[in-house]
């Protein structure tokens, strides 16, 4: 016997050569709150995808160690084996019929259907799914489920319309509606959430806790899981860094176990840089409506020269700001290049300003699948500065395959030749290929978004050190977003990270781990004691 | 303030308007022509649009499944269409075997299996082309257009054997081996109707034969319907206050206006059906006129009710029937699936409901349902263009079917009875307006051809724009979230 409701015992996964749960091991008590905490790739959500045996674990070879639920190993091969075990996840994305009623949803697959004899008749005759429902019933069921949450909203209302808030209730409305459920996942619940509506959600999941239903609480606010949470796991680089008490530790504490020490590692040998004081680039109060990216009134003033990173963990806005200067979406707010106001979402005028962008969606607004290296290395200088053209504006052969194979050759671009098609190329030169778009448009500010994602060891080396050489000996302006902070760190001479469509606070390289992670987690309150 | 309050307003009607354009447009063009032209007269335009109604009205149904489980509009009916067709073509072919509405009823017993099989295959290929179901539709019903006409043209005949003249045959000379099917035969003319000449006409055949098992004064049925529709309104009104749960709604000038309509035509049918009642009474004694105004001394309001053909009242009940079991499948397990899948195939899926099969029975029941509509639809007719009658089928329904108020995403059996009166009153005044128009009747044929189109295009623009509209409002700065 045990007295745990779940146990994970040495679960450890690979996709393929890349190993991203590396032997964690923890348990989690009946009735208790027990908050998951780790930056992007930390191995949460693969965890839980093995929890709910989601078809992405089995069709890559399954998990190595065991899933213990009360005490006995069992195999989830699917969501509904899951369900069936009384496992309930909450989603990022809501799982809710816009076009049906709170009740409709709450017991959507799991109608009741009404016994009466017309039923018996005409399932018989036709099969099972054609028996009525019972609205009535379902109704009040979903009535019962809505009440233990207090959520005093009438159960025949439409999705369509509801403040998200409320879709997060009939979300857990729906898993405590199931019988027999034990544990319910949230992930990042209170993301979308108003600070009123992340408050009744808490007060929501105490009550859920109390009534003997284990909660996983998925989240990076520090302070709500120090507020509800009553103990804490910790995940990095798909390791299990700690599970703790959570009346033991303290935020700071905790930002520091889920950031690391890696921070510090391989920052070259700091030749105590001197920075211009002229503001290359200013922006103030920078609105960007990129989805899962909103930016939501950003200020930042970039020195000449410099290298300035922008991190923070995934959809809090980091990516939204390079991709809104750059005109990719709608934004609004002023930016000022070199002193000048630049006119937001002209994509154009901003390059032929001499501003460049590498963008994350490499494959999607990067490069020119289809085409070859060449032509992608060149189209932006010859569209925006007319160069690579012959005196009848047709594209000036032989200057573009000089000017490619001296690329290729600079950047160590592996490739069969300069007419080889992007498309056929590895992650990391394609990447290089879009550097070096960039560069042939002899940019003063080059904005770079995620750019070694995705990419081998020796081909990351490669650009951060190009990027480090553009700022050093060009004196080039790079603005570097990334979702790891132990490059932008190795790099970068400031760094802002950006949370919740803010910049949370800006840090130099060398600051201690848990300020970057108090920073991620949207604790602002320490400031005072990083100035000191 | 005031400046906000005005601009909501008139931002409502104009959603209103944008809503309800398509339906607009047909009622205003309906009007137009009763106003230009001056051969209509009540009775004949009755009779023209209840004859077309009934002709129309299970294709037209055959439709709402489909938009429910949110595989659009689908053209592909035809393929159901030619199911039908298949089982009426073997019927009458072996006519002296199976005369008369026997013969009609195995040609509904016939088509069922064949448009199961066929509905599967549509299915199956929706869900391959998942997101463009309503192209693949289109293109499925041209396709099995060709399938049919090899078939009818010549595998009957080359691989199946053939009664060398007999007169669902292509006609060849003596000793050439007989191939193909005809390009126009009749269903044969029923019971009461036969002439004696012609084609089949020494038994009883097809045509009107469902029609004409019972028909009934048309002012009776009306006065049926409306008794019914009255007491349904009533029955459903004391169901909403009594339910609030029911989730159910009706603003109280709604039943006031739909009461009002409900009375005036129950007013009407009682004094109407009144009128006939007596002079029938008058005529029974005098059994060899069989029409009213060979009466002495009747009011022309009398001649001209009775100039309205009598009421089908089996076709009527094959509709109704097929109405109420789509209501009622709505409301079981398996509609609520439909709607399910059809709001969200990914949100229905991750709660365990079979999208695909569940997306294949949706066009099963509308292929099978488009079968039956085609078998009534020429009975009705009485005469078969074999290769061409069903090829309009999809666009005439879908047109119908949009005019009436549905989408791509939306439809219900008010829409497709709505679509059906307004749509079929378009087709009837088109020669009128094509006349006034351009002083030539046959302009009235394109009207027809331009207002299909046109409502199915305008209906489809405008659902694609507000889809789109709806999906941008995430990139914009300043909505939520």
């Amino acid at each position: 016997m045990s007295q745990n409701l779940l146990e994970f015992k040495s679960v450890s996964k690979s996709y393929a050569d890349n190993q991203v749960l590396k032997d964690v091991s923890f348990d989690i008590r009946p009735g208790e709150i027990h908050a998951l905490l780790g930056e992007n790739g930390a191995g949460k959500s693969t965890l839980m995808n093995i929890l709910f045996g989601m078809p992405v674990i089995h069709s890559t070879g399954g998990y190595e160690g065991a899933v213990e639920l009360e005490g006995e190993k069992v195999e989830i091969k699917s969501p509904f084996d899951a369900m069936a075990l009384g496992i309930g996840m909450v989603h990022q994305e809501f799982m809710l019929i816009p076009g049906f009623t709170i009740a409709e949803n709450i017991k959507l697959n799991r109608e009741i259907e009404k016994k009466n004899m017309l039923n018996s008749i005409s399932s018989r005759l036709f099969g099972k799914r054609m028996k009525t429902l019972d609205f009535k019933q379902m109704n009040k069921d979903a009535r019962a489920a809505l009440d233990r949450l207090e959520m005093n909203i009438e159960e025949f209302t439409f999705v369509a319309g509801l403040p998200i808030g409320y879709m997060q209730f009939v979300e857990i409305a729906r898993e405590i509606d199931k019988t027999g459920l034990k544990l319910l996942v949230l992930d990042e619940p209170t993301a979308v959430l108003t600070e009123s509506e992340a408050d009744s959600l808490l007060s929501a999941m105490r009550i859920i806790a109390a009534g003997g239903i284990s909660i996983v609480f998925i989240s990076h606010r520090l302070n709500e899981i120090t507020a509800v949470a009553d103990r804490v796991t910790i995940l990095r680089d798909g390791e299990l860094v700690v599970t703790k008490d959570v009346k033991d530790t303290n935020a700071l504490e905790i930002a520091e176990y889920m950031v690391g020490r890696k921070v510090s590692i391989e920052r070259a040998s700091d030749e105590a840089r001197k920075l211009d004081d002229e503001i290359m680039l200013s922006i103030k109060d920078l609105h960007v409506a990129m989805p899962n990216e909103r930016v939501k009134g950003v200020n930042l003033e970039v020195r000449k020269g410099e290298i300035f990173g922008i991190g923070g963990l995934a959809g809090q806005g980091k990516l939204g700001i390079a991709n809104g200067i750059m005109g990719i979406y709608e934004s609004r707010g002023d930016v000022f290049l070199d002193g000048k106001q630049m006119a937001l979402g002209k994509t154009r005028k901003m390059l032929s300003a001499g501003v460049a962008f590498v963008s994350e969606d490499r494959k999607g607004i990067g490069l020119l699948i289809e085409e070859p290296i060449d032509d992608n290395i060149m189209f932006t200088a010859m569209s925006i500065h007319s160069e690579f053209l012959t005196s009848l504006r047709l594209s000036d052969k032989n200057a573009i395959r000089e000017h490619a194979r001296k690329m290729i050759k600079e950047l160590d671009i592996r490739c069969t030749s300069e007419k080889q098609h992007t498309g056929r190329l590895s992650g990391g030169n394609q990447q290089k290929v879009c550097v070096a778009r960039a560069l042939t448009q002899k940019p003063t500010v080059l904005f770079v978004s995620e750019p070694t994602r995705g990419i081998d060891i020796g081909a990351k080396k490669l650009i951060l050190d190009l990027l480090l050489q553009l700022s050093r000996e060009q004196g080039m302006t790079v603005v570097m977003t990334s979702s790891e902070l132990a490059e932008l760190c190795s790099i970068c001479d400031r760094i802002a990270i950006v949370c919740e469509g803010e910049v949370a606070g800006i840090l130099p390289p060398d600051a201690p781990p848990a300020q970057f992670g108090l920073l991620m987690s949207g604790v602002k309150d320490f400031e005072g004691e990083v100035a000191s | 303030m005031i400046n906000n309050d005005s601009i909501s307003v008139g931002g409502k009607l104009r959603a209103f308007l944008l809503d309800k354009i398509v339906m607009i447009v047909f009622l205003g063009f309906v009007v137009f022509g009763f106003i230009v032209s001056d051969t209509f007269t009540p009775s004949s335009f009755t009779n023209d649009i209840v004859t077309r109604f009934f002709r129309n009205g299970v294709l037209v149904l055959a439709l709402i499944v489909p938009v429910m489980a949110g595989l659009g509009l689908n053209f592909g009916i035809v393929v159901g269409a030619l199911a039908g067709m298949l089982a009426i073509v073997f019927v009458r072919y072996h006519y002296t075997l199976f005369p008369g509405i026997g013969g009609l009823l195995l040609c509904f017993a016939i088509a069922t299996p064949i448009a199961i099989l066929f509905g599967f295959l549509t299915g199956k290929l929706y869900n391959k082309t998942r997101g463009q179901e309503m192209v693949a539709s289109l293109i499925v019903a041209f396709f099995a257009d060709g399938v049919y006409q090899l078939f009818l043209l010549f595998v009957v005949g080359g691989i199946i054997p053939v009664r060398w003249g007999h007169r669902m045959i292509n006609p060849v000379a003596e000793g050439v081996r007989p191939m193909g099917i005809r390009s126009s035969f009749e269903m044969g003319l029923p019971a009461g109707e036969m002439t004696g000449r012609g084609f089949g006409d020494e038994l009883p055949g097809m045509a009107r034969a469902l029609n004409n098992l019972w028909r009934i004064e048309f002012v009776y049925a009306l006065l049926a319907v409306a008794i019914a529709a009255f007491a349904f309104l009533v029955i459903r009104r004391v169901y909403m206050k009594k339910n609030p749960a029911s989730g159910m709604r009706e603003p109280l000038w709604q039943f006031c206006v739909k009461s009002a309509i409900c009375g005036a035509v129950l007013l009407f049918a009682i004094y109407s059906s009144g009128v006939i009642y007596y002079w029938y009474n008058v005529l029974a004694n005098t059994p060899d006129i069989n029409r009213l105004d060979h009466l002495p001394g009747i009011s022309n309001f009398a001649v001209e009710i009775s100039r309205i053909d009598r009421f089908p009242v089996v076709t009527g009940m094959v509709i109704a029937a097929i109405g109420l079991f789509i209501v009622y499948f709505s409301k079981t397990k398996l509609g609520q699936d439909c709607r399910s899948v059809g709001q969200s195939q990914q949100i229905a899926n991750v709660s365990g409901i079979n999208v695909d099969r569940t997306r294949i029975i949706a066009t099963i029941i509308s292929t099978v349902l488009a079968a039956w509509g085609m078998i009534i639809f020429l009975q009705d007719m009485g005469h078969v263009s074999t290769y061409t009658v069903y090829r309009n089928i999809g666009f005439f329904s879908v047109a119908a079917i949009l005019v009436g108020g549905a989408t791509a995403a939306k439809a219900s059996v008010k829409n497709a009875m709505l679509g059906l009166v307004l749509f079929h009153a378009m087709f009837i005044v088109s020669p009128a307006v094509g006349m006034f128009l351009f002083d030539d009747g046959n302009a009235g044929e394109y009207m027809r051809t331009f207002m299909v189109y046109g409502v199915i295009g305008v209906s489809l623009g405008l659902y694609v724009w507000k889809a789109l509209k709806a999906s941008k409002a995430k990139f914009r700065l300043d909505d939520a979230p």
